[in-house]
């Protein structure tokens, strides 16, 4: 608000030097030209007598330059008698003011409007070091962060803090820098080698480097499971050419990974980058089929394809005998075996889910409208 | 502050700029008072706006201001405050801004200070400044706006360009854009002559004064930037012939050439034709010279400023100005009436020959810089047109200059006696020649030539001293009557011989250290020794220091002469963590004005350090002559007959004196 008060001000004071003169310019009259050129001959009158009397110039010389000056000013004088006076027209002054009133605002306005950026407040860096810590403005909490540890640089918690959002706005150096530290501080666990491989291998541009390598390795050591170092360690042996090595290890990653794994989908690029198949997960789908069993579908025949599909809803089914209480899997599962012609079976998934369900109104009234929709019976 | 009240107010700049153009010229043309006066208020508007703009801008730079881009690509928080306000006309888009606020701030001097000039000329003169203000701030608005914001903002800038972080750039683009933009003044007054097709009288009493100050900045400047070159790039060269150099000469000589011939036709009403052109042959050069530095199409020294997208809306403004005035000139100056003759031997022939000289070596610079563009332009072909060029063209138009500058101010005006000037030369000539044979026998079998030029440099220091001592008489007159008139002479005389005998001081530098300088380049370990021009440096030790934003490598030489320990010189080598650049601090020891240079260069393998040493006799004479020659411009300056427009109490009762006016008062 208070900004455009300023402006509003600023406006007002342009507009101002344009209309102010002409109310009192009105009434003066303009300097004429021949009165001025007089008054300069006149002072160089004055100026020859002066040097003529402390004997700057001889009399002889100083005569003549009278004489020119003399010269000048019959001229200008018969100059300043053609003059004519000059004229004010107020329809002209009018046009002026109006031209200032509405273009000035107009003008500035409309052009501060398409380059400026009117909302967008002052941003003095002592100020930002000193607020409240603000989580939009991520380069000051770095900063913040640097600087405590440049205090104290033994603060391991510190640079593991720092680490991934360095990673994040692709400040890889420092992120493989704090990433180090940490490890060095707090010793290591796989999250923090993992984050020190990743940052180097990103730094190199995507090549998983020796020293990355070792970094994943040391995240191995302290869990087997980690499933990005597994993933990493296979991208090194893909990349040095034993292809056979990183199958091997992709493969078991996605055989102890759940269905819904995140991964996975980059897992089956992976195999099928280097012509593995894609092996079975540790259980089978909760979230329907993964992107890498529809990728795989697509290179099988019909009957194969059907035969995977009835495996996959297989899995499920067994799945859901043992754990019950997923009213979403049951969901699933009984439109799975409609798709599948199998209506029956469908109605008996029905059925068994009711079972586990017999206290929940509110799941027994899906299963029902499910059952409904389609066309099922009761 | 908030930036955005600095872009507001550039934007409402473009706005006052263009009804400055426009209503005063309207009034001048309809000879409607009140729209001539809307003028004078726009320009101090203008000035107040550009002012607080520039005022926004700097208050960001000073609290870093992360969300403003300029800020972030040149400044570092960790930068000592002097840098960080240095920092705004680092760039290029804050020296745009800086070169407008100079130019407002003229416009402004000419409206407060304007009242006794004829309406009309005053108006058309503040139009023509408007007309340049508008292109410029549309330039700056629209390829180099200062006030971009960046969301979000960064946590720290990108440091200004290391070789900027100096007391230098606290001084040198100031003042050469005072230079530059003084020259816009006089160029809008002779395209207001031109519009007009008449010459006022009090045009010349108003261009002179304008034309010195802009003169006397320019030569501060171009002496400032050659210094600060001479001692930050470690090379040990005070002129390189570097196009940007070169853009800041031209105009330089045109300029030069103007207040001369400014004089002619303030005291005898002829050249007028001439000066104008001069007029705008100087601004225009000027603005070739942020042509060449602005849009990138160099590659030099000061590449700090390179963007291609620039230099086409550049060129335009340029083809607009310069074009547009000549045209203007060539339509309107054949109705300018032309005043005084004079005979060739003449204190006016004397200038219109330096005139002549000087508007030559403008020219050659001109070819010089342009030639190698053009041709790459034409066809891809890179040349340089190098130092030998320069020296020879250059050089063989300075030295009748030189030679023929004592004679000028000797001749009287309109018919003047040169066996009777050269006759009152008599003294400096003999006092010439004794001073090339002392420099013969002292250098030994050095350059042929060095002993001339040293003559020759002596001849210019004392002919201008003559020229005092003649015209107070002495030994003509008792010497009493040679005292009052000597206080009595008008102190644009004592600033005429002030700048003329700078000339000559500078020429002594140039010969001796060109002649005499010697050079010794060296791998030293700590320890080591080495000895150049009869100085003995012994490297005591190499050290790290730590600056706020750099590290320093520094090397300590202790000086001996003979086996006399004269105490230490410090050369660093200065890396600045930001941008990872490494600059040279020279180490320099000056020992009259002698200086003792020594540069250091890479670390060896092995231990020790490459060393640049140097040994500039009279080096410093070189920068001192340049500020006697600003001085005496100033002295000049002062001049009350010169000071027409600022208000003064007359002294005498008539009413005459040089404020008071028949012209009421605003």
């Amino acid at each position: 608000m208070l900004l455009w008060i300023a402006f509003s001000l600023m406006t007002g004071a342009a507009i101002m030097a344009v209309l102010w003169p002409l109310r009192t310019g009105a009434a003066l009259p303009a300097a004429s030209t021949a009165e001025a050129d007089l008054a300069v001959y006149r002072d160089q009158l004055t100026e020859i007598e002066r040097d003529r009397a402390s004997g700057l110039i001889a009399p002889a010389e100083g005569e003549a330059a009278r004489t020119e000056v003399a010269r000048r000013i019959l001229r200008a004088s018969a100059e300043r008698s053609r003059e004519g006076a000059s004229s004010g027209d107020d329809r002209r002054r009018r046009l002026v003011a109006v031209v200032a009133l509405l273009g000035v605002p107009l003008m500035a306005g409309g052009l501060y409007l398409a380059l400026g950026s009117p909302l967008y407040p002052p941003q003095p860096l002592a100020q930002r070091l000193e607020a409240q810590p603000n989580p939009s403005d991520v380069a000051i909490l770095i900063r913040k962060v640097e600087s405590h540890l440049e205090a104290n640089p033994n603060d391991g918690r510190g640079y593991e803090v720092v680490a991934p959002i360095y990673a994040r706005i692709g400040r890889l150096d420092d992120a493989a820098r704090a990433w180090a530290n940490a490890i060095r501080l707090l010793g290591p666990t796989a999250p923090r080698e993992t984050g020190l491989g990743e940052a180097l291998t990103a730094q190199a541009g995507g090549v998983v480097t020796t020293q990355a390598k070792t970094a994943f390795e040391a995240a191995l050591t302290a869990d087997p499971k980690d499933p990005k170092a597994q993933y990493f360690l296979g991208l090194a042996a893909e990349q040095d050419g034993r292809k056979a090595e990183a199958a091997a290890r992709w493969s078991a990653l996605v055989a102890q990974s759940p269905a819904d794994a995140p991964w996975l989908g980059l897992l089956r690029e992976a195999l099928a980058r280097i012509g593995a198949p894609m092996p079975a997960t540790l259980t089978a789908p909760a979230a329907g089929p993964g992107a890498a069993d529809v990728a795989a579908a697509e290179s099988l025949t019909p009957e194969q394809r059907d035969a995977m599909v009835r495996g996959m809803v297989e899995r499920l089914e067994a799945r859901l005998t043992q754990e019950g209480d997923d009213i979403e899997g049951w969901l699933r599962l009984m439109r799975a075996w409609t798709v599948l012609g199998q209506q029956d079976k469908a109605r008996v998934a029905a059925g068994q889910a009711r079972t586990h369900f017999t206290s929940d109104s509110g799941a027994l009234g899906r299963i029902d409208a499910l059952a409904h929709e389609l066309g099922l019976g009761s | 502050m908030n930036p955005e009240i600095g872009h507001y107010a550039l934007v409402l700049s473009l706005a006052v700029a263009l009804l400055m153009t426009v209503i005063p010229f309207w009034g001048a043309r309809t000879g409607d008072a009140a729209l001539m006066k809307v003028g004078s208020t726009l320009a101090l508007v203008l000035a107040g706006f550009t002012g607080l703009s520039f005022a926004t801008l700097v208050v960001a730079y000073v609290q870093s201001d992360f969300s403003v881009l300029n800020v972030v690509e040149n400044s570092h928080s960790a930068k000592p405050l002097l840098y960080r306000i240095t920092g705004t006309w680092g760039n290029h888009e804050g020296s745009m801004l800086l070169w407008v606020l100079v130019l407002a701030i003229f416009a402004a001097l000419v409206a407060l200070f304007g009242a006794n000039l004829p309406a009309r000329l005053k108006a058309n003169v503040l139009a023509v400044q408007g007309s340049v203000a508008t292109a410029f701030l549309l330039f700056i608005l629209f390829t180099s706006n200062p006030f971009a914001r960046v969301i979000p903002p960064p946590a720290e800038g990108q440091d200004l360009n290391p070789i900027l972080q100096d007391i230098g750039l606290a001084i040198h683009p100031p003042l050469l854009y005072l230079g530059y933009v003084g020259f816009s003044i006089t160029f809008a007054f002779a395209v207001a002559a031109l519009i007009e097709g008449r010459i006022d009288a009090a045009w010349a009493r108003w261009v002179r004064p304008w034309a010195l100050t802009a003169w006397a900045f320019l030569t501060l400047g171009i002496a400032m930037g050659s210094y600060w070159a001479y001692y930050e790039l470690g090379w040990g060269g005070w002129w390189f012939w570097d196009p940007v150099e070169n853009a800041s000469l031209m105009p330089w000589f045109a300029g030069t050439a103007l207040i001369h011939s400014a004089v002619v036709m303030e005291k005898r009403d002829a050249l007028k034709v001439w000066t104008v052109l001069l007029a705008i042959l100087a601004f225009s050069l000027s603005l070739l010279g942020t042509f060449l530095v602005r849009s990138g199409v160099l590659t030099s020294v000061h590449t700090f400023a390179t963007d291609p997208s620039r230099g086409v809306f550049i060129l335009a403004i340029l083809v607009f100005f310069i074009g547009g005035s000549l045209t203007l000139y060539a339509l309107r100056a054949p109705m300018l009436r032309q005043g005084g003759i004079f005979a060739p031997v003449s204190r006016e022939g004397a200038l219109v020959l330096n005139n002549l000289l000087l508007t030559a070596a403008s020219a050659a610079v001109l070819v010089g810089t342009l030639y190698p563009l053009a041709l790459e332009a034409y066809n891809g072909a890179k040349i340089t047109v190098g130092p030998p060029y320069f020296n020879l063209t250059v050089g063989a138009l300075m030295l009748p200059v030189a030679f023929a500058m004592p004679f000028g101010p000797l001749l009287a005006w309109k018919r003047g006696d040169l066996a009777g000037a050269a006759q009152r030369l008599m003294a400096a000539f003999g006092a010439a020649i004794v001073i090339a044979a002392l420099a013969a026998y002292a250098q030994g079998g050095g350059p042929v030539l060095a002993p001339f030029g040293m003559g020759l440099a002596a001849f210019v220091v004392i002919g201008a001293l003559a020229e005092v001592i003649e015209r107070a008489g002495f030994g003509r007159v008792p010497r009493a009557t040679a005292f009052a008139r000597l206080r009595g002479l008008p102190r644009s005389v004592f600033g005429g011989a002030l700048a003329h005998a700078g000339v000559g001081v500078c020429l002594f530098g140039i010969i001796a250290e060109t002649s005499w300088n010697a050079e010794r380049i060296a791998g030293v370990k700590v320890g080591g020794s080495f000895e150049v021009g009869g100085y003995e440096l012994t490297l005591d030790r190499l050290e790290p220091r730590n600056g706020p934003n750099y590290r320093d490598l520094v090397g300590v030489f202790t000086v001996r002469r003979g086996g006399v320990d004269m105490g230490t010189i410090e050369s660093a080598k200065r890396l600045f963590t930001a941008r990872n650049m490494p600059t040279t601090e020279s180490g320099i020891r000056t020992m009259w004005f002698s200086q003792l240079y020594v540069s250091l260069g890479d670390e060896l393998p092995g231990g020790g350090v490459g060393v640049r040493a140097y040994w500039k006799p009279f080096v410093t004479l070189i920068w001192i002559g340049s500020v006697i020659m600003a001085l005496g411009g100033a002295l000049s300056l002062t001049d009350r007959r010169l000071r027409v427009g600022a208000p003064k109490p007359a002294k005498k009762p008539k009413a005459k004196a040089d404020g008071a006016s028949p012209v009421p008062a605003e």
